[in-house]
């Protein structure tokens, strides 16, 4: 196989990507629309009373202190929303005759998967882009530096290239699109249980337990310490190395579904 | 891959799904810059030899090579010299004619320039430069198909697979790309094509095998297969029922259409035969004269002992 046009293949199928996320525009809008009514219910209907009950604020919280607090969790969600789209998109691509010509080519197997993870990574930076602007129209503010900043872009890229691996894993076990589209829903339920949308200390003793340790929790505190400038801590080491373990595992998945030669 | 190597060689391919033999000990052999077609109906495992060539599927049992490369142990050595079209259009509908071609252009790794003189050479060889900015999908089946083909000749591939290049195409269509294949030939490209048309292996292959519930039970040129075949039948037509009457008295096995002032006799494919049928016929008195030879469902009828319908067997996706 020819592993030195692994890069110049995968950049090929990259461009094929960001056509086919041009052309099919409304996926992408409802991808991105998600996150963002999360938002405006979350700050909206729930906000005065959950603000209220944060921790930390001199007689409670208000709707902006809440929309501080939840901004890392939405931020997860919109990762987790192109990352659905990104099962979808990859489960479909499946049922298309191309592939199979793909696969009668020689050229580096893996290629038309890496288009996908590159194109969601770029597709997930546009939403992310565009969430947080959103959030500012809504008096988000943050009084993190510009390197917080970075650090925090750097761990959405992470967080978004581990779920993608993982989600195109699901769009290739999937036997239909419908499947691919429910598969990840429960990446878009886990953010609820954890630290994202209310203090892990409000939960009862067992859900708490499982709120504070799953991999998500550590991603959404080291996001929240990044954009509010507080320190990371040790959730950062935790938050990294979840995220290279779920891309690892997602990327051996993925690998071993689409090089299989089927028997059937 | 040396010219006396052959293109592609099976021998004792196997194939099952369960209980269920798909292929069971096919042989051929098909020498380099010739037309091979696999004749038969729907089931009879065409379409999965097709994709255990092209590497698409694992095969079962037996010995199979496609430009000397074994299909299990070397399938980037395969895939290198290969070109697949399918029964159902490989191209990316969401793509331009011409992206289409720009992307498998890139993934056979020309230069831009030469890419870029590729795909419009393509464009206007394939009939398709006035479409070549609109997205595939828009497409007529025609046109899919032959964007389909130059997808798959832009990589100048040694040894082409077609599985049923012709399914669905009105005859203008099918001639053409007929036409394209001939040229292929012409440059020295190896090609395996499925059909269910008798005439278009026929017209393309210089061998046929006839592939029944994943056997071959025939193999041979055209000629050849048509001389196992005793189908066939001649039709005169004739300008008065007086004209008719005499013919069926001296020809007395035919068939007759009154009405149409026709007879039909079936005819053993040789001239002799022809000719002394003309012998009994006054030349004044017939208007038309056609001779229908052997179809498919005449040959597989004398080579299977069944006709050409899909066999019990559904066909099996792959």
């Amino acid at each position: 196989m020819s592993g030195t046009y692994t890069v110049r293949d995968s950049m090929t199928m990259l461009r094929r990507n960001l056509r086919h996320i041009r052309r099919y525009p409304s996926l992408s809008i409802m991808l991105v629309a998600q996150p963002i009514l999360f938002l405006l219910l979350f700050v909206y209907v729930f906000g005065g009373t959950l603000g209220a009950g944060l921790p930390g604020h001199e007689g409670g919280g208000n709707r902006g202190d809440y929309l501080a607090f939840i901004m890392p969790g939405i931020l997860f969600m919109t990762i987790a929303s192109i990352a659905l789209g990104t099962a979808i998109s990859t489960a479909t691509d499946m049922t298309t005759g191309i592939i199979a010509r793909f696969r009668t080519m020689n050229i580096a197997r893996l290629s038309v998967l890496t288009g996908h993870v590159l194109g969601a990574v770029i597709r997930t930076g546009c939403a992310v882009v565009i969430v947080t602007a959103f959030a500012f129209l809504l008096g988000f503010r943050s009084d993190a530096a510009p390197l917080g900043w970075l650090a925090a872009i750097g761990l959405l890229i992470l967080i978004a290239f581990a779920l993608t691996w993982l989600t195109v894993g699901m769009g290739l076990a999937a036997d239909s699109v419908e499947t691919a589209s429910n598969t990840p829903l429960f990446l878009m339920i886990l953010p609820f249980v954890s630290s994202g949308f209310v203090p892990t200390d409000a939960m009862p003793a067992g859900l708490r337990q499982f709120a504070e340790h799953q991999p998500f929790t550590p991603m959404i505190n080291t996001l929240r310490a990044l954009v509010t400038g507080a320190p990371t801590g040790s959730d950062r080491w935790l938050a990294i190395g979840w995220c290279i373990l779920i891309a690892l595992l997602g990327y051996l998945w993925s690998r071993r579904l689409f090089l299989r030669v089927p028997a059937t | 891959m040396t010219a006396t190597n052959p293109a592609i060689e099976v021998a004792g391919l196997t194939k099952s799904y369960g209980e269920h033999a798909v292929l069971d000990g096919v042989e051929l052999t098909v020498p380099q810059g010739t037309v091979y077609a696999l004749l038969g109906p729907n089931g009879a495992g065409k379409t999965t030899i097709v994709n255990i060539l092209s590497t698409l599927l694992a095969p079962g049992d037996g010995e199979i090579r496609v430009a000397g490369f074994d299909v299990r142990r070397e399938p980037a050595g395969v895939r290198a010299v290969i070109g697949a079209t399918g029964q159902f259009s490989a191209i990316d509908t969401l793509l331009t004619g011409r992206e289409n071609l720009r992307l498998m252009a890139d993934l056979t790794h020309l230069d831009r320039a030469a890419a870029t003189a590729a795909v419009t050479m393509m464009l206007t060889r394939f009939d398709l430069a006035d479409a070549a900015d609109r997205r595939a999908q828009t497409y007529s089946g025609g046109m899919k198909r032959r964007l389909d083909l130059a997808m798959t000749l832009i990589a100048r591939p040694q040894i082409i697979f077609l599985d049923e290049p012709t399914a669905g195409l009105d005859p203008r269509s099918r001639r053409n790309l007929w036409a394209i294949v001939r040229e292929q030939v012409a440059d020295g490209v190896t090609v395996l094509l499925t059909t269910q048309y008798l005439e278009e292996a026929d017209q393309l292959a210089d061998r046929i095998g006839v592939l029944d519930n994943g056997r071959l039970v025939a193999e041979g040129t055209a000629a050849e297969l048509k001389r196992r075949v005793p189908g066939g039948c001649v039709s005169v037509r004739f300008t008065d029922t007086a004209g008719l009457a005499a013919a069926v008295s001296v020809n007395p096995q035919a068939s007759t259409d009154t009405e149409a002032l026709t007879l039909r006799l079936p005819g053993d494919g040789s001239i002799a035969g022809l000719r002394r049928l003309l012998d009994t016929l006054d030349d004044d008195r017939v208007a038309g004269l056609t001779v229908t030879s052997a179809d498919l469902d005449d040959v597989f009828l004398a080579l299977t002992g069944h006709a050409a319908e899909a066999s019990a067997a559904e066909e099996i996706p792959a």
